[in-house]
């Protein structure tokens, strides 16, 4: 393969361990809200990675209009996708949840495809960065470099995660959630409104992907693409974890980022991707079901 | 519609076509139909796996860049004539799909999807690091003069490959007839609705759905080796991304999954339209004719999730 590896020393893949495990969190969270809203209406978002774009985006123009740093914007960038989550729902999902699987699949897609090339046109196809965000340089710990913007971002991506498994778990909202997904007509017989909580989802889901996307936008570049790559791997995630799975997605993420980042580093950097792939069908071959789903 | 007038009028179309080319000389014309037979045939060749049997695959882009790489890299190597490659190329698609059947057939709906999806992510990224084969750079095919059938080439004008497509896209249609009054057919059927119910019936549901992946491989990768002698230049950011995958899938979504004449009407409705907006909207680098595109989709599975086709049937069904 092209490029030399470095040597992989002890160091070397403890560092890669740590990257792998920060990128988990992220991705876990990512993959958490696709999850969420597959556990409630079996509809996979096939443009959970367009709404990430937005949220990076929503990060940069904060901070491009208003110096707003990445981590002021962040509830703000939330509260964005929150919206546009239930914007989605009414708008689109609404309408054909009774359709055939194909059908819901390719109203997503359709919903990527507009989303991406609406952000080329309003936006261009330019790589934009937010400069001098607070966060920025790395820490020296043992030997280890971590990057700052990575390990906040991680370490925000986790605190929103159990947030989400607690408000999942322990709020009222959160349970009559869980019990419209775990059947919808016993739930609104139990005087659950199960289109609000649907709508409800949709807008938790999106909220995640844009904590997330906030979170990435601190040291990541942005442009209408940068959705597909994270999530082709929220897809992996959410199939591993097991669909409906809020709590496995965060084992799963771990799994993910790891397997990337010691695949990039123990085969070839440019085959990181094709690692997790392998990885995923393997384990589906073994648990068609992912890691801890239900059938 | 009785038989004798389905007949003739079949006949009238097919005369039609045949005539097309005589009738409109300039490139541009022809190159709409030989795009609209290509994505027809491929569209038809994922609806037998998708529509007839129910599997739903998002990665069928695998198979057509089988069939490109196989018959560019065999004319490149050892000079073989491409429809010898066509025919290695479905061989090896086939032989391909079977082994990615074998783990991913035993998963079910979206995990389904999602695990094609994964398989066709591999496959792009193997293409773009493996140098012999052109890497990122893709592969040229070699020019060839004069033009002859047995190069597969015709720089003079694009009759020849008209009639080709056509010629494919017939032979894609015939094979679709053919397993949809089969007791294949049935069985394709019985294993979409219900594929524990066809199980329990002692339908071998693996192995027909193995034999739906193979037919429908077979067939996308000779339209791979149709659009290498075609365009004459391969890579994998044309015949292996995703979005190659989704717009084959789109083709027979929007004319109707499961009917014989759906991927041909989704190909007559999408391929004027996305050429269309890609002349007059296109080229500006706003990406207005894809924003189009999108919209139109989520309008589809809004209104009409059933294609065209479903359409067409319930107006049938009221007037007589």
């Amino acid at each position: 393969m092209r490029g030399r590896l470095p040597a992989v020393t002890v160091e070397v893949l403890l560092q890669g361990v740590v990257s792998g495990l920060m990128m988990g969190f992220v991705y876990a969270l990512i993959a958490a809200g696709l999850s969420l809203i597959f556990g409630l209406m079996e509809i996979v978002n096939f443009a959970h990675g367009e709404f990430l774009m937005l949220a990076m985006f929503a990060t940069f123009w904060a901070w491009a209009l208003w110096r707003l740093d990445p981590l002021v914007s962040l509830p703000l960038t939330a509260g964005v996708l929150f919206l546009l989550g239930i914007a989605t729902y009414h708008g689109l999902i609404r309408w054909i949840l009774a359709a055939p699987m194909l059908a819901q699949i390719f109203a997503t897609f359709g919903l990527a495809i507009f989303l991406r090339s609406l952000a080329q046109a309003l936006w261009g196809v330019d790589f934009h960065l937010v400069k001098d965000p607070w966060v920025q340089g790395r820490v020296s710990l043992g030997g280890l470099f971590i990057g700052l913007p990575q390990l906040v971002a991680s370490v925000g991506a986790l605190v929103a995660f159990v947030f989400l498994n607690w408000f999942i778990g322990r709020t009222e909202t959160g349970l009559a959630l869980q019990a419209t997904a775990q059947d919808r007509q016993a739930a609104s017989l139990m005087g659950i409104d199960t289109d609000r909580m649907f709508a409800l989802g949709w807008g938790i889901g999106s909220a995640c992907v844009g904590v997330a996307g906030a979170l990435l936008a601190i040291f990541f570049y942005i442009f209408p693409d940068v959705g597909s790559t994270f999530a082709l791997m929220a897809y992996v995630t959410v199939a591993l974890g097991g669909f409906g799975n809020v709590p496995g997605t965060l084992a799963a993420g771990v799994v993910v980022g790891l397997v990337e980042v010691l695949g990039g580093l123990l085969i070839a950097p440019a085959l990181k991707y094709v690692a997790v792939f392998l990885i995923y069908l393997v384990v589906v071959l073994w648990r068609p079901q992912g890691l801890f789903g239900r059938f | 519609m009785p038989r004798a007038r389905r007949i003739v009028l079949g006949g009238l179309a097919l005369l039609a076509l045949l005539a097309f080319p005589l009738v409109f000389t300039l490139p541009f014309p022809r190159h709409l139909m030989i795009t609209i037979f290509l994505y027809a045939m491929l569209a038809q060749a994922w609806n037998l796996l998708a529509g007839y049997c129910g599997q739903i695959s998002l990665g069928h882009a695998v198979f057509f860049g089988t069939g490109a790489y196989t018959s560019t890299i065999l004319v490149n190597q050892l000079g073989v004539t491409p429809w010898a490659g066509m025919l290695v190329g479905a061989v090896l698609a086939i032989a391909l799909s079977q082994a990615i059947g074998y783990p991913v057939f035993r998963l079910r709906g979206h995990y389904f999807a999602i695990a094609t999806i994964a398989v066709g992510e591999i496959v792009q990224t193997l293409m773009i690091n493996w140098d012999w084969a052109g890497g990122a750079r893709g592969l040229f095919v070699p020019m060839k003069r004069p033009d002859s059938v047995v190069n597969f080439q015709f720089h003079d004008s694009k009759q020849t490959y008209y009639y080709i497509a056509l010629g494919l896209l017939l032979l894609a249609l015939w094979i679709t007839r053919r397993t949809e009054r089969s007791r294949t057919g049935y069985y394709f059927r019985a294993i979409r609705e219900d594929q524990d119910a066809a199980a329990s019936l002692g339908i071998p549901v693996t192995r027909y759905k193995q034999r739906a992946m193979a037919l429908s491989a077979g067939l996308t990768a000779l339209g791979g080796t149709f659009y290498a002698q075609y365009i004459l230049f391969i890579d994998p950011e044309s015949v292996l991304p995703l979005s190659l995958s989704i717009l084959i899938c789109l083709v027979a979504v929007l004319g109707g999954v499961g009917t014989l004449w759906g991927p041909v009407i989704g190909a007559a409705i999408l391929v004027p339209l996305s050429e269309g907006t890609r002349i007059y909207l296109g080229g500006t680098g706003k990406a207005l004719d894809l924003l189009i595109y999108g919209a139109l989709i989520m309008l589809i599975s809004v209104i009409q999730p059933g294609g065209i086709m479903a359409l067409a049937q319930r107006g049938r069904r009221r007037t007589g």
